[in-house]
């Protein structure tokens, strides 16, 4: 077995009986990288050399403290995470040359863990999509099919992990961003409550929405990197001041006698039969672990796309109007004045889906459609999460598709946003509610394509998940197949 | 013929408020793009939101506040490093007035 396809959990073991060493780890990284990069093109920027000497300091730093949460450990960065020194590029031309003089609390974090950082990840432009078609700097493919898109905006990130082009890294989601690129690629990957990780650093697309969140082969790691990125940070205003447990400790509870709803509006007409098959699947599989599953009711889980293109654009309107050519990132050489240079800069700074979305946000905004817009999706909003605090009065978990097909081919929604938009119909209601909810392997097609199943849990409720998907992933003896480059 | 939501005109004024601006053809395909997402959002008339109070945020915060006191901040040359131009200290930018 090569070192790049083991977890962190089975490396951080090596580690520590001297097994091997970081250097060994993070070399046989890199050579996958050497090896599958050119097909699956998971990376925007690689940083190989702070890595290979990040690893070396490692290794020391074992000889001589003994080993941290994630000393040693090769993990990849989402290109939204602000890396001081290193070029952050939010997968668009308008910040092509940007190189944050700050880290990203989340990376302040994993440094201060130990970990090595292999490098930063390709996405959709500004977060913005679902197949990570949008990026300035070309698609990213899917591991498992090449033909096939990895999923989106975090599809750098999954495709990286599920290709062993870095043990395990970190993405955001702000409508699903990680846990469908997670379902699409085959591994694990998991959206926090908001306000638990701290967006300090992240490049803001929607700020009531946007949450960092691991990508990880399983549910242990998954548990280690929440264990080390949760938490206060006073920096970040929306970010909870609320203890973080120790994740690692709800991995071998079991869910003997927990209710799980099945909320009937999530297996609808339009979802592949073989991902129904396969999530139909981890119903019998958590029953047989002891789990009582029950139908729930979330009744405007219709209108979640829709208020979401509306709450979502809004927020991103705003947020993208510090780019404009004077602090940092693109300028365009062609305005006379001011207001030309401004526009000429986005025009030509921003790629179709940004500003699809800058047009929806500031449309939605404008004065006389504020209140039938953004006034109305945010009542709606209120809907959504009333209809979650009901269901989970009666269940401790709520179980549904991650996705509803498995992953579709490169560039067979480019020219119809709302069909790309569509693919987003089972993740964007946990953002709108703020809830957590994690995305895990819950088989395969006939084809050989990935297939996730997602579990959602109320507010500050991730051990919950943790224990869930913790109990699943051993019932269920998912196939450990990996993809073949 | 289904009901236009946002005409080219409009386009071209909500454009100008977000700071973009679009070729002809560029903004037939983006006035007929957002008329299909507009009328998709008119699903939400279906939905009595009566007394409904509207929801910003995911989560119930009050006001973060924190002590009047000056802290670190970037310095003057790593805050102008990204700067496409600077000159003395100062952003700059092309001309404002006449």
């Amino acid at each position: 077995m090569e070192l790049y396809s083991l977890t962190i959990h089975e490396l951080l073991d090596k580690l520590r009986t001297g097994e091997t060493s970081s250097v060994e780890i993070t070399a046989s990284v890199f050579g996958r990288i050497d090896a599958v990069e050119k097909d699956v093109r998971a990376y925007i920027t690689l940083m190989r050399e702070t890595a290979l000497a990040e690893a070396a300091r490692a290794d020391l730093a074992i000889r001589k403290d003994g080993i941290g949460a994630l000393t040693g450990i090769p993990i990849a960065l989402k290109d939204i995470c602000c890396t001081n020194g290193v070029r952050t590029t939010c997968g668009s031309r308008i910040l092509q040359n940007f190189i944050p003089p700050y880290d990203a609390t989340v990376v302040e974090r994993l440094r201060a863990a130990g970990a090595v950082f292999t490098g930063k990840t390709n996405m959709d432009e500004f977060a913005m999509g679902s197949s990570t078609e949008t990026s300035f700097f070309g698609a990213t493919r899917n591991p498992w099919d090449l033909t096939r898109i990895p999923g989106g905006s975090s599809g750098g990130s999954a495709a990286a992990v599920a290709a062993g082009e870095c043990i395990a890294a970190l993405g955001s989601d702000t409508g699903g961003s990680i846990r469908q690129p997670a379902a699409l690629c085959g591994v694990v990957g998991m959206k926090p409550t908001y306000g638990r990780v701290s967006r300090f650093g992240l490049v803001a697309f929607a700020s009531s929405l946007d949450q960092i969140g691991p990508f990880t082969k399983d549910v242990e790691d998954c548990a280690i990197l929440m264990n080390v990125i949760a938490g206060y940070d006073p920096r970040e205003s929306t970010s909870v001041p609320e203890e973080v447990p120790d994740y690692r400790r709800f991995l071998a509870r079991g869910i003997e006698g927990w209710t799980v709803g099945i909320p009937k509006e999530y297996f609808i007409a339009g979802i592949d039969p073989e991902v129904e098959a396969a999530v139909r699947q981890t119903i019998r599989v958590v029953e047989g672990a002891g789990a009582k599953c029950i139908e729930v009711s979330l009744p405007h889980t219709e209108y979640c796309l829709a208020v979401y293109y509306i709450v979502a654009p809004a927020e991103a309107c705003s947020n993208l109007a510090r780019y404009d050519g004077v602090k940092y990132g693109f300028r365009s050489e062609e305005g006379r004045d001011l207001m030309e240079m401004y526009k000429k800069t986005r025009a030509a700074g921003f790629g179709a889906e940004v500003k699809r979305r800058i047009m929806i946000g500031t449309y939605a905004l404008s004065s006389g459609y504020y209140d039938a817009y953004y006034k109305k999706a945010s009542q709606v909003r209120a809907l959504i999460k009333r209809d979650f605090d009901l269901a989970f009065a009666k269940c401790d978990v709520i179980l549904t598709p991650t996705t509803p097909t498995p992953a579709f081919r490169i560039g067979e929604k480019t020219d119809d946003p709302m069909q790309m938009y569509l693919s987003d119909i089972f993740t964007i209601s946990t953002n709108l509610a703020g809830i957590p909810g994690i995305s895990v392997p819950c088989g395969f097609t006939a084809a050989g394509l990935p297939v996730g199943v997602q579990f959602l849990a109320g507010h500050f409720q991730e051990g919950r998940l943790i224990q869930f998907a913790s109990a699943y992933e051993k019932q269920a003896h998912i196939e450990k197949r990996r993809p073949t480059l | 013929m289904e009901k236009i939501k946002i005409s080219q005109d409009e386009v071209t004024h909500v454009a100008h408020l977000a700071r973009l601006e679009f070729g002809e053809e560029e903004k037939e395909k983006f006035t007929s793009q957002l008329n299909d997402i507009l009328r998709y959002m008119d699903k939400l008339g279906e939905v009595d939101t009566t007394g409904v109070e509207p929801m910003t945020h995911a989560i119930v915060q009050k006001n973060a506040f924190r002590m009047d006191v000056v802290g670190e901040s970037l310095p003057p040359d790593l805050s102008l490093a990204n700067a496409p131009e600077s000159r003395g200290g100062c952003f700059q930018v092309p001309k404002v007035i006449e």
